[in-house]
């Protein structure tokens, strides 16, 4: 995992904070995100981490705080302040979304290489050729064979739609992808395989990448930098081998010497 | 000779939540530098912290006291203070860790696994593939195993493939972590030479190894841990 070439974080976060109603969702969570660099968030059900990132994503607008990006142009642009216009047009070019049900983050009705295809009409491809060709070749890179390019995603595999759901993500060339459980409710065998191919392929495209995952394993194996989150706050953040090997405050503890040895 | 690495009044405990909060003291008051194309050995027994030592120079562990001063070209580095992403920067140019055991990565086949530092170091993957193989040669893997995932492999084969990793890629500072534990004679051999060659292109190395015969040959030096204890001081 070689990055870090640049010293302009990709991504600033400043207390960001969400209440639903009085409940608190997160609270004052701050951090940069930095090219290249994989961030993971862990906790358990509850803890805020989906809420934290729907309100990165823009998905879910923050009570307070503000969370800034840096354009392909390199200016820093605070995200709830883009016209909506410009915020869609960020989400179907610069930034992917997993999701961990993949039918949400797919059109089921839809041919695998359509599914691939819509991103990049959605910036302007119009030549069917060299859509379908660059189709092809993504769908070839999350390992789906060409004779599926056809077929809609309602007759894949779980692990089949996960990784098309990858392709369709990635094909635009994203900087930053958001990832909701990714290898959630897979077989082991089909997670093992995801997670090696997400390993490489945020490698290959120095992806920065934001995970939620309960999965103390997938963290270890795909990120940089953990923050481990707890009733709304984040409790302790730092190198993901560091936290997970030398973990200070007693939930985070808990959470390493919960896990099973095998 | 040129100081690569200087460790400065460095301590460490650990406090486990889980036990009461009891606090087990570790190390306290570690002072001791290393110069370019030496090998320093950390001797004392099992429990003295001398893996923390090297896990904390790593930047795996936290140091809760003192610094760990790295050269890097004319710069230094605190490892103590460093951010996250400068600790993984220095982990890809700066300090290799030669440990016992393989985290396998599920579907990356043994000479990926090895050539992965060097390419991380800007090496072409024909070059990172090549040397890679030589080393598992050297290190007597199989050839037949070379293109397999290490998941399978004996822990004897595990551990070379893991030595050949940790030797690799070109770091000014090394630290081994039991390289040669449980491996045969012929094997044991290998890894000296390694070490001699690390040596002799100036790399500063701090080592923990507990075979008196590797010890004898590759240790410039010995520290002892326990005067670094942390039961004595208090």
């Amino acid at each position: 995992m070689s990055v870090f070439q640049s010293d302009d974080p990709l991504l600033q976060v400043r207390n960001v904070t969400r209440y639903y109603g009085d409940r608190i969702g997160c609270s004052e969570v701050s951090f940069d995100l930095w090219p290249g660099e994989v961030l993971a968030i862990v906790g358990e059900s509850g803890s805020g981490k989906t809420t934290l990132l729907n309100c990165l994503s823009t998905r879910l607008a923050p009570t307070a705080g503000a969370i800034e990006y840096r354009m392909r142009d390199g200016s820093m642009r605070n995200l709830y302040q883009l016209t909506e216009a410009e915020r869609r047009l960020l989400m179907r070019t610069d930034w992917g979304f997993v999701h961990q049900n993949a039918a949400e983050g797919l059109r089921m009705t839809v041919s695998a290489g359509a599914n691939v295809g819509e991103r990049l009409m959605a910036i302007g491809d119009r030549h069917y050729g060299k859509i379908r060709s660059t189709a092809d070749d993504w769908l070839g890179r999350v390992e789906i064979e060409s004779d599926r390019i056809d077929d809609d995603p309602r007759s894949f595999s779980g692990g089949m739609r996960q990784r098309l759901q990858i392709a369709r993500n990635l094909v635009t060339r994203p900087r930053l992808v958001f990832m909701d459980e990714p290898t959630g409710g897979l077989d082991v065998s089909v997670q093992a395989r995801l997670l090696d191919l997400l390993r490489r392929l945020v490698a290959d495209l120095g992806l920065s990448v934001v995970i939620v995952t309960h999965d103390l394993a997938v963290a270890r194996l795909l990120s940089h930098r953990i923050m481990v989150m707890r009733h709304g706050n984040v409790i302790e953040s730092g190198l993901t081998d560091q936290v997970l090997d030398d973990p200070r405050e007693p939930y985070t503890q808990l959470l390493v010497s919960s896990i099973l040895q095998v | 000779m040129a100081v690569r690495l200087y460790l400065n009044n460095v301590g460490k405990s650990f406090t486990m939540h889980l036990q009461g909060g009891a606090v087990i003291p570790v190390v306290e008051k570690v002072e001791f530098s290393v110069n370019a194309g030496e090998c320093v050995v950390l001797g004392g027994p099992s429990g003295a912290g001398k893996s923390s030592i090297l896990k904390m120079i790593y930047g795996n562990y936290r140091c809760d006291d003192g610094q760990i001063l790295v050269t890097v070209d004319e710069e230094i580095v605190n490892v103590a203070s460093a951010e996250p992403r400068d600790v993984l920067r220095l982990r890809d140019n700066t300090i290799g860790y030669v440990s016992q055991f393989l985290r396998t990565i599920p579907r990356v086949s043994a000479e990926d696994v090895v050539a992965e530092p060097l390419i991380a170091q800007g090496a072409g993957e024909e070059e990172g593939l090549e040397t890679a193989r030589s080393l598992l040669a050297r290190l007597n893997v199989p050839e037949r195993l070379w293109t397999l995932p290490p998941a399978t492999f004996s822990g004897g084969e595990q551990q070379r493939v893991n030595i050949a990793r940790g030797f690799i890629a070109h770091y000014p500072i090394l630290l081994l972590d039991e390289p040669t534990a449980s491996l045969d004679a012929a094997n044991r051999a290998v890894v000296v030479r390694l070490v001699q060659e690390k040596k002799e292109q100036g790399v500063a190395m701090v080592g923990i190894l507990h075979d008196q015969d590797v010890r004898e040959e590759i240790a410039d030096r010995i520290i002892d841990v326990t005067s670094f204890s942390a039961d004595v001081a208090a």
